[in-house]
């Protein structure tokens, strides 16, 4: 069984605040920069579904050289061998023509069986990327998974999340699955395979490499703004007794009409 | 710390991501409770961190001593205390330079697992202090076994160990041409002699340091638990010093960058007079002089380091980066209490925990004086001082 579990290098979640609009716009992003912590959820289960099915697990990502980095962190969980497909084509990270290129990545690796992802990123947020891997490879698509129950005879069954509750659905393969945060628990990389991942090659794959021509951009950045900072401002309400502190907290909240 | 590309950002990354499972709080509860840091220490294990020196012929990860130094560095700049387990990364040197293929092969592949613990080494005694040739604890050849009885202190983690290495008298010092000789190492295991022979005392200190007086009363040791030659335990344990002292600068050096950076955030957003307190040059300085000394110190670690690795004489230079990398932190240390003013001494903020961690340096496992001592003599040429 081949499984490929598509990676982005995103700010680090704790930095993302700071990022401002114009290194988005120049795509100089000072922040550090770390695997996509949604998409840790789709490399573990890449790595305990290819134990669990004597397989091999596979890290591709779209992206700057720089990359590579957030490979090989997949590498150092686990994942058996990554490779970086080169984002110089691309314009604005269009999500189509992003998925346009990982399919083709996809489709380079041979016979696939299956395609984890997070189920978005932390900076574009979009969560559609792997539509678009579906919609390319013309492979079923099953989102929002916390577990993959069974793959077997050329089907794999799995649980999902839903409005209000979760289902069971099966879908031939090879299939696309976005995993959930409540799949598992992502493993902290070994010393061992940290060493192992920074040994690793990584080869860097263009689009002309992969036999295909980036598509046009079907979607156009304009314009790039922070949401405007929320000001609050903290008001202690003081009275003599609990009676009287609660009667001037009521007035307050009608004043500003929050009841 | 420097602006250059730094080869172990990775490396660093990976372990700050896993400190960051032990918060502060974390810490704070540990040394109010006077525990051992057990949970931290099996996910450091887990990770296969403090096996990162062990050759991978024996299930460890065969790292530098630089990328070594790193872990620990960053254990302390997240906050925590690496002094709690990182004996378990070098202790077990003497055994894989000096011991026998049938011990390393018995012991090194359990200690990589982390099936075996092997952090604590007995040297220093009550009456021998520094002076190491004086130590009385004495082994004597029995037939197939060693007879050991005497008295170690200051033995650090040997409560939390399995085994521990232990050094002894083999032959008396009035018999010995050379005072230097007539010294052995020998692995105790722990998990047969602690009631049969060998009593563990705590020693109550002001740091959660886990330290403590051994008493050995004719404990028998079988001849194939002494480490190489006999006599020339002096030897190995000179040789083993290195190691310790550049992976303990680079301790200091994470305690230095975690008092920096704590207290140029609290310099920044805490405001008096109208205006955030950094802005003064009577809190800036003060932290510009401890940053630059620790980005000193820092270069010499990374140099003993690299002398180390390169199998070049590094005696010198590992001594250095220990005393200037324990200055720096130290002064880093003085210079966080005084920029946080009252809230420094309030233990949630941490910085007198560390405080009051970061001070051992000047002490343990050299006194600073010993190493000026040494450079003095042997660096420098002039007359021996003790």
């Amino acid at each position: 069984m081949k499984i490929v579990v598509l990676i982005k290098q995103t700010p680090d979640t704790a930095e993302l605040p700071k990022v401002a609009a114009e290194e988005v716009k120049s795509g100089t992003i000072k922040a550090t920069m770390v695997i996509n912590p949604w998409d840790e959820f789709a490399a573990e289960e890449a790595i305990q579904l290819a134990e669990r099915f004597n397989g091999d697990a596979i890290a591709l990502s779209v992206g700057a050289p720089g990359a590579v980095d957030a490979l090989k962190h997949a590498v150092a969980m686990g994942v058996g061998s990554a490779a970086l497909v080169d984002n110089a084509s691309l314009r604005d990270g269009d999500i189509w023509a992003t998925a346009a290129l990982l399919a083709a990545a996809v489709k380079a690796q041979g016979a696939v069986d299956l395609v984890l992802t997070g189920k978005q990123s932390v900076d574009d947020n979009s969560g559609t990327v792997f539509v678009g891997v579906a919609g390319k490879l013309h492979w079923p698509l099953l989102t929002n998974v916390i577990k993959v129950r069974e793959i077997a005879d050329g089907v794999v069954t799995v649980e999902r999340l839903v409005e209000g509750g979760q289902e069971t659905v099966s879908a031939p393969l090879p299939a696309v699955i976005s995993v959930a945060k409540e799949i598992n628990e992502p493993r902290y990389p070994s010393f061992m395979g940290i060493r192992k991942a920074n040994k690793a090659s990584i080869p860097t794959l263009s689009a002309g490499d992969l036999g295909v021509v980036t598509p046009a951009n079907k979607t156009q950045w304009t314009n790039i703004r922070k949401p405007e900072v929320r000001r609050t401002q903290v008001n202690i309400i003081g009275g003599a007794t609990v009676q009287e502190k609660a009667a001037k907290l009521v007035d307050a909240l009608l004043a500003e009409k929050v009841i | 710390m420097s602006n250059l590309p730094d080869p172990h950002a990775s490396l660093r990354r990976h372990v700050h991501n896993l400190c960051a499972q032990f918060p502060n709080t974390y810490w704070q509860q540990i040394d109010a409770e006077n525990a051992y840091p057990e949970a931290f220490v099996q996910a450091m294990t887990d990770a296969g961190y403090l096996a990162a020196l062990i050759p991978e012929a024996y299930g460890g990860g065969e790292s530098t001593l630089t990328e070594a130094s790193v872990i620990l560095e960053e254990i302390n700049h997240s906050g925590g205390n690496a002094a709690v387990c990182h004996a378990q990364m070098y202790i077990m040197g003497t055994l894989l330079r000096h011991g026998s293929p049938e011990q390393k092969a018995h012991y090194l592949p359990s200690i990589a697992a982390g099936k075996l613990r092997l952090q604590a080494f007995g040297v220093t005694e009550p009456d021998a202090g520094s002076d190491t040739t004086r130590i009385r604890t004495s082994a004597v050849r029995q037939g197939d076994h060693y007879l050991i009885n005497g008295q170690k202190i200051w033995t650090s983690r040997v409560a939390h160990s399995d085994l521990m290495l232990l050094l002894a008298r083999t032959t008396p010092l009035e018999q010995v041409e050379k005072r230097t000789h007539g010294l052995s190492i020998f692995l105790i295991d722990l998990r047969a002699t602690v009631g049969n022979g060998v009593t563990i005392q705590p020693i109550p200190t002001m740091i959660n340091h886990h330290t403590a007086q051994v008493f050995f009363d004719n404990v028998q040791v079988p001849i194939e638990n002494r480490i190489g030659e006999e006599g020339q335990g002096f030897r190995y344990l000179l040789e083993s010093l290195n190691a310790e002292r550049i992976l303990i600068a680079a301790e200091c050096i994470g305690d230095g960058r975690w008092f920096i950076e704590r207290a140029v955030n609290y310099a920044n957003e805490r405001i008096v007079f109208d205006r955030p307190i950094g802005q003064n040059q009577g809190i800036q300085f003060p932290l510009a002089r401890a940053h630059v000394n620790l980005r000193a110190a820092d270069l010499m670690r990374h140099q003993a380091a690299t002398l180390f690795e390169q199998q070049q004489p590094c005696g010198a230079e590992a001594n250095m980066a220990k005393l200037l990398a324990a200055d720096a932190a130290w002064e880093a240390a003085n210079v966080a209490l005084q920029t946080f003013g009252g809230f420094g001494f309030a233990r949630e903020y941490d910085i007198e925990r560390k405080f009051r961690e970061t001070r051992l340096y000047q002490v343990a496992p050299i006194s600073t004086n010993l190493i000026l001592s040494h450079i003095a003599q042997h660096e420098l040429g002039l007359p021996r001082s003790y």
